[in-house]
């Protein structure tokens, strides 16, 4: 015990006395924070159109004034061919263009019918799939509008009519930064988790410490543990500061209980070390603990269900994702954050993560050797 | 019992291509007390032979005890007995002296103060600098840490694995004194060195090279085992001085050592003669001749040759 406690005093001590780690550790993800969620944001907004009038009416005029109020479209761009239009979006000054015919108006009135045409540039491919529903939507209720206008309804519909009404369950405001935030925080507890304490260990063989170590009594699992619980303490510190923040600057608070968070987090960080810590027995430099880190860690958050939902995911990559321990933790930040999930709730990540934790460790505690053959 | 005894210890390391042969059956025992030097030039095998005592490698084959125990079965009673200071400085260059110090001592379950006799003239050397850090020492102040912390769990073998290497004349000798100091109080201390001076300075010496031993024995011992002739001679125009002597067919060898060849003959009658005959048909001015003792780095010359 002994030995242990002074393990991790000396460990401590070198990581409180480097400046570049301190840094590291408390500044970076600090800005990450307050930059990444209010950055990446979902929502298209400022879609760049184009509006090619062959009519110049009234109704042509209605619509596109419906179109620009809605807030998510600009009117860049007003020419008097399809032609002309074409070159604005070549020339990136639309995303996409709307046709209105000549007979616009006149097929509308008389003949209860009339044809538009929306052209979208797809090179983006997320912001041509929202542009084009939007402005389908958008031209759909402006239709119904002038139907409302004209019509003398019957008593009942003619036909049959289907009104969704939706309500946001767990965030009713659909506020984004609600289900960002969490994530990001889980990204940032990964990276302290995997890549630092990697690093560490790998110093260790650089420098040639790890010899004077290594013919020392002292046992594989004492040294093991002097080099995870720092960085298990420093990693929670780090998640008790993005919380803090996440309440003080984006004013969430969690539904559930703080100590949910903590205990998972607990638990997965456990099995983070140890991920990193098998990643230090293979690795001999820090350039190769960083590379190869860097490459999981990118893979792991990709693959985490933060940027892009895990259930649009084909079918194996579905599977992958339940081999990602990062996907778990971000589950149950949102389902504690959002939901106010408890212990029991969650239990089954929680034995997820138990088995990732397990498996991970005994696989870098028999490879790590104090003696080569 | 033989603090250290090697019986044909044999260590191949194998890389996709190549294989080298690091060790290839080596023996040798280490008395009680003594320092053993191990003399050879880089890349003949000391470090892994080294390594293989301290526990941290695993021979192919063959047969190795330290204090006793056997380097693959009792590892961990070794590990409390033996201090072992690698070659490259391996502290902690981000702690203190002392900071450094205390980490070694409760890493083997003991304190500073329980054998601070032990290391008290070393550590008074480095005292004044005790809260400086380590990666700011200089190259000898180093050396003495290492050393101090190699002894802080007072070990009965010692390792150190070139300690001199990289250390200015005066630390050198002075490490070696503390080394003699060292070995009154009963340590016995395997030492390797690529500087074949130092070699008079050990009781006994191993030559190494390639992985072979070539002779063991006091530094005395093998000087008196050199039988030829060793003439030295110097002039002015030293290249073509030693391609005119290595043309004369009663010369075994000729080699460079400072300021003069030395030139080791297969007869023992005619040198002289022979010597200055080369030097009247080359016209070489300041010509001098003069028969010499062998010294370690001679004899190693010799040994290699054969």
């Amino acid at each position: 015990m002994r030995v242990l406690k002074f393990l991790l005093q000396k460990e401590l001590r070198q990581i409180l006395r480097d400046p570049a780690i301190f840094r590291i550790l408390f500044i970076m993800p600090m800005i990450q924070l307050l930059i990444l969620p209010l950055a990446a944001d979902y929502e298209i907004k400022n879609i760049n159109l184009g509006v090619v009038d062959h009519d110049h009416s009234e109704y042509s005029r209605k619509l596109i004034n419906k179109i620009v109020s809605s807030g998510y479209f600009r009117l860049k761009d007003y020419s008097a061919t399809f032609k002309q239009g074409m070159y604005a979006i070549g020339q990136d000054k639309t995303d996409l263009i709307l046709e209105i015919p000549a007979q616009f108006e006149r097929g509308l009135v008389k003949e209860d019918e009339a044809t538009l045409l929306v052209a979208v540039n797809a090179i983006n491919g997320v912001k041509a799939g929202l542009g084009s529903a939007y402005i389908q939507g958008i031209i759909q209720d402006y239709n119904q509008n002038v139907r409302m206008q004209w019509i003398q309804f019957p008593r009942f519909n003619p036909q049959p009519t289907i009104e969704v009404a939706s309500s946001n369950w767990y965030n009713p405001n659909m506020n984004y930064r609600l289900f960002m935030v969490p994530g990001i925080l889980v990204m940032l507890v990964t990276m302290i988790g995997s890549t630092f304490a990697a690093n560490n260990i790998v110093r260790e063989k650089e420098k040639g410490t790890i010899e004077q170590i290594n013919v020392s009594p002292i046992k594989k699992t004492q040294f093991i543990l002097g080099k995870l619980i720092p960085f298990w303490m420093l990693a929670l510190i780090e998640l008790t500061i993005g919380l803090i923040i996440a309440r003080l600057v984006y004013g969430i608070i969690p539904l559930g209980h703080y100590i949910t968070i903590y205990i998972f987090a607990s638990i997965y960080l456990l099995a983070i070390l140890g991920l990193g810590l098998l990643m230090s027995t293979y690795a001999q430099t820090q350039q190769q603990s960083m590379l190869v880190s860097f490459f999981i860690t990118m893979i792991f958050n990709l693959l985490s269900g933060l940027y892009t939902p895990i259930e649009s995911m084909p079918q194996w990559a579905q599977i992958i994702t339940r081999l990602n321990p990062v996907s778990y933790f971000i589950d149950v930040m949102r389902l504690v954050v959002l939901k106010g999930s408890s212990l029991s709730d969650i239990k089954y990540q929680i034995f997820a993560l138990l088995g990732f934790a397990v498996f991970f460790n005994t696989w870098a505690i028999l490879n790590y050797k104090k003696r080569s053959g | 019992m033989q603090p250290i005894t090697v019986e044909n210890i044999i260590k191949t390391y194998r890389t996709k291509k190549t294989t080298v042969d690091a060790l290839k059956g080596i023996s040798f025992a280490v008395n009680k007390g003594e320092i053993f030097g191990l003399i050879g030039p880089d890349g003949a095998g000391k470090t892994s032979l080294f390594r293989i005592l301290t526990t941290l490698l695993i021979a192919d084959s063959g047969h190795a005890t330290v204090d006793g125990y056997d380097v693959i079965k009792d590892y961990k009673q070794i590990r409390h007995r033996v201090g072992y200071m690698p070659g490259k400085f391996s502290l902690y260059q981000d702690l203190s002296v002392q900071e450094n110090l205390e980490f070694f001592a409760t890493i083997f379950n003991t304190s500073i103060e329980e054998n601070y006799d032990l290391v008290k003239e070393i550590y008074q050397q480095i005292e004044p600098f005790k809260t400086r850090k380590a990666g700011q020492l200089s190259g000898g102040m180093k050396q003495k840490l290492a050393l101090c912390c190699a002894l802080i769990h007072k070990p009965s073998v010692l390792f150190l694995d070139e300690p001199t290497t990289g250390v200015d004349a005066v630390s050198r000798k002075e490490f070696w004194e503390m080394l003699h100091r060292l070995k009154l109080q009963g340590i016995t201390i395997l030492v390797s060195t690529p500087y074949m001076d130092e070699a008079s300075l050990c009781d006994r010496v191993a030559l190494i090279q390639k992985g072979e031993i070539l002779s063991v024995n006091t530094p005395k011992g093998i000087t008196t085992e050199f039988k030829k002739p060793l003439w030295a001679v110097k002039a002015n125009e030293m290249f073509p001085l030693m391609t005119q002597i290595k043309q004369n067919e009663l010369v075994e060898s000729c080699y460079p050592f400072g300021q003069y060849h030395h030139v080791v003959f297969k007869t023992q009658e005619n040198i002289k003669e022979t010597l200055e005959a080369i030097a009247k048909k080359g016209n070489y001015t300041n010509f001098e001749v003069q028969a010499i003792e062998p010294n370690i780095e001679d004899c190693f010359m010799a040994l290699m040759k054969e």
